[in-house]
């Protein structure tokens, strides 16, 4: 898979890719998107660098291991269900601030949860089949 | 259209439960995704077929048109995303247990790894070959 | 707030195993978890006297939201659920796994429990559905945890029947809201009444089948034999414990919440599958030479010891089958994780290869006579009184069959544990077996301890325990409560 083609144009692409994802993230808050498939999205641009400049390249634009990605998505999704909680209202109820004029609120804030857990999940998987796969051939 | 659906729906249950009945795992886990599939349509199925405008009102804006139902859309979503969980750890399971059992048949794979005769009716001695555990 | 603890607590605890970097922070922090969720039981459970408890996920109204509901039934097996999540944690903290800590243990057995107090509390069948596939998806992993043959060999085949059944389930839910256009329990008590009788009863039984794979029951206990003895013990007893029992709570709560119209039928035959499942199950153990594979069918049998209360549907049934579900979570996970100490010290599980325990550690042969004795039914334990409960339901309902089955199965599980104990305690060891490990066992009897002296002391002093499980039956056969403390309105 070393083509030059590849690994010239999976640079840019990978770019592209994360700021596109980001974009679907945002754009989750009021329109189609969201952090799952945001998340995909960043998941597919780490398999393509992958694949074009090995995974010890991919790993080391990580910045933390996969696992612990999952880890703090969950720790910030379930935080943003516990905002409400303690306005004495049931668990995972939203809530609303606005912050320079943005309106903002916890569901966002969980979807950016979902968005690193899956984003976690996926490429840990994946960097696992990976490297097994390598053990075979 | 939901008697068409359900037909395809039945179809693709008797595809995935024949498979799912076969001793080869990688059929069995293909048949496993053709009958998610076929319990999503069921699920869709079930929420009836009227409307093709999505649930989405525009800011500002009123419910003009009958829209899809929507629930249904968000279990299958859900579904989905759990059958694509199972999935992705199933092959990476059998791919463990090809590797490690050397066999990708499920009737082939051992339930016993000690050879467990009954008790006090064996005398002689046993061979030590067990795996002690951790 | 009280309802929604039992899962956040475990949850959060994961969370924090999943993001703490370092072992035996994540050792304590398993330790506080469980201890913290067994807390959060007791809590919930005190709140239930101001009536079954109710928390609308997101403030969401009842049947559009999802819904948390606790009633007695709820609360007692989320109880107990704790008090087993101490007891194996503190035995896994002593048993000192290194490389499956490393691989997120504790992480994964809170998620575990998160999925089960979820399905526990849950109040919609869909988000069961859910929680059922949270807890699979852990079970998976912890079931296959550090790869090895015997794991992957029963992982496989527990894997399979997991899918099966997870798709069984999400079919029926599918059917179920084709029909009724509901997903909310209560909002479906309410409308299943109108449903065509045969469409009900076909709904019903594909319920009873996807349960039923999930609660080993005959005859789709199959996989529980081949799977439950090959992870390692603390993995094994906490399947044991929670897993089947959490099936059998959706059998109890669908077949008295919603399928309570054609009882001819349907009760009838989860009567027969009781019945069944008690007398396979109790042969099978008779049959089996190593020990786990014997509990692991002692399990599978006393399962139709909780359908036999549901089939005969009566007040004083569904207290036995509560009561022993209860039972049997404290008593099956004290003897798995026996028989984890047995093969430690005895060098084998196989039964052939043990021998002469007894004259070596007289107090192994206490801790494993007693919920022994408990699971077999002997008075003064627990056991007995949920049995004694449950035939007088039975003779009280004229039905002398499972009455007698019930009773026979009791032996048989009697004979069975005499085996264990006549071949692992009381016979001359085989041969040089004297490779015992010189480690002290004492820290890991202290939880076999705390689950054996519970099963002795709820037997001693059953009173608190049988009345609670009185109320959770009453709540179970008078639904007009459950679903007016979830939508606000009387059917």
């Amino acid at each position: 898979m070393n083509t030059l083609i590849l690994q010239t144009t999976s640079r840019f692409l990978f770019t592209l890719l994360l700021l596109l994802s980001i974009f679907l993230l945002l754009r989750g808050h009021n329109e189609p998107g969201g952090g799952f498939i945001g998340a995909l999205v960043a998941v597919g641009a780490y398999a393509l660098y992958a694949l074009a400049h090995g995974l010890s390249a991919a790993r080391q634009l990580l910045p933390l291991p996969p696992l612990r990605l999952v880890g703090l998505g969950l720790l910030i999704a379930l935080l943003s269900g516990l905002v409400g909680l303690l306005n004495q209202q049931p668990f995972m109820t939203g809530v609303w601030f606005k912050v320079l004029g943005l309106k903002l609120g916890t569901p966002v804030i969980f979807d950016i949860g979902v968005y690193l857990t899956v984003f976690g999940a996926l490429l840990s998987a994946i960097f696992a089949l990976e490297e097994s796969a390598k053990e075979v051939r | 259209m939901e008697v068409l659906l359900s037909f395809l729906v039945g179809g693709l249950f008797a595809v995935g439960v024949y498979l799912m009945l076969r001793p080869h795992l990688i059929q069995f886990l293909i048949g496993f995704l053709v009958v998610g599939n076929a319990a999503n349509l069921l699920i869709f199925t079930a929420g009836r077929l009227g409307s093709q405008f999505p649930p989405l009102v525009p800011p500002g804006g009123e419910l003009l048109e009958p829209i899809a139902n929507p629930l249904p859309q968000a279990l299958i979503l859900t579904a989905i995303v759990i059958g694509f969980g199972l999935a992705a750890f199933g092959i990476v399971l059998f791919f463990r247990a090809q590797q490690e059992l050397g066999t990708l048949n499920g009737e082939a794979m051992p339930e016993q790894f000690e050879t467990a005769p009954l008790p006090s009716l064996v005398d002689e001695p046993q061979t030590p070959q067990e795996r002690v555990p951790a | 707030m009280s309802v929604i603890l039992p899962l956040l607590v475990p949850l959060t605890t994961a969370i924090l195993c999943l993001v703490v970097p370092y072992r035996t922070a994540q050792r304590y922090l398993s330790l506080a978890g469980a201890l913290a969720l067994l807390a959060a039981g007791l809590y919930l459970l005190t709140q239930l006297e101001d009536g079954i408890q109710v928390m609308q996920m997101g403030n969401w109204p009842a049947p559009f939201g999802i819904t948390f509901v606790a009633d007695h039934l709820s609360a007692l097996l989320v109880l107990v659920t704790g008090v087993v999540a101490v007891a194996v944690t503190l035995y896994a903290l002593e048993e000192n796994d290194a490389p499956r800590e490393r691989q997120g243990y504790h992480a994964l057995v809170h998620f575990l429990l998160v999925g089960v107090n979820g399905a526990f509390l849950t109040g919609d069948i869909f988000n069961l559905y859910v929680w059922f596939e949270v807890l699979l998806i852990s079970s998976f992993v912890l079931m296959v945890l550090g790869a090895e043959r015997a794991q992957l060999s029963g992982g496989v085949k527990y894997f399979a029947v997991s899918l099966l059944s997870s798709i069984l389930f999400l079919s029926a839910v599918g059917l179920l809201y084709g029909a009724t256009g509901a997903l909310n329990l209560a909002d479906l008590a309410t409308r299943v009444e109108a449903l065509a009788p045969g469409l009900r009863s076909a709904l019903a039984m594909l319920f009873l089948v996807a349960f039923g794979l999930k609660a080993a029951v005959f005859p789709f206990f199959f996989w529980l034999p081949a799977s439950y003895p090959a992870p390692p013990v603390t993995i094994s007893a906490l399947f044991a414990g929670l897993l089947t029992k959490v099936g059998v709570y959706a059998l109890i709560r669908v077949f008295t919440l919603l399928f309570t119209y054609e009882t001819a039928f349907t009760h009838q035959v989860i009567l027969w599958v009781a019945g069944l499942t008690l007398l396979v199950g109790a042969l099978l153990a008779l049959a089996q030479g190593e020990l786990r594979r014997i509990l692991s069918f002692q399990l599978v049998s006393h399962i139709g010891y909780m359908l036999m209360g549901l089939g005969l549907l009566s007040p004083l049934a569904l207290t036995g089958s509560v009561f022993y579900a209860l039972n049997h979570m404290l008593v099956i996970s004290a003897l798995f994780l026996v028989a984890g100490l047995i093969q430690r010290l005895g060098g084998s599980g196989v039964l052939v290869r043990l021998g002469g325990l007894y004259r070596q550690q007289p107090w192994l042969a206490v801790w494993f006579l007693l919920p022994a004795f408990s699971l077999a039914g002997l008075p003064p334990f627990s056991g007995f009184w949920a049995k004694f409960t449950l035939a007088a339901a039975g003779l009280e309902a004229g039905q002398y069959g499972i009455v007698a089955v019930a009773l026979l199965v009791g032996l048989l599980t009697l004979l069975s544990m005499g085996i264990v104990f006549a071949e692992a305690f009381w016979k001359e060891p085989p041969k040089a077996s004297a490779n015992l490990e010189a480690r002290g066992w004492a820290a890991q009897a202290l939880p076999i301890a705390l689950l054996a002296l519970l099963a002795l002391g709820l037997g001693l002093w059953a009173e608190p325990l049988l009345r609670l499980s009185q109320k959770a039956a009453l709540e179970l056969l008078e639904p007009s409560g459950y679903i007016q403390a979830v939508l606000g309105v009387s059917r």
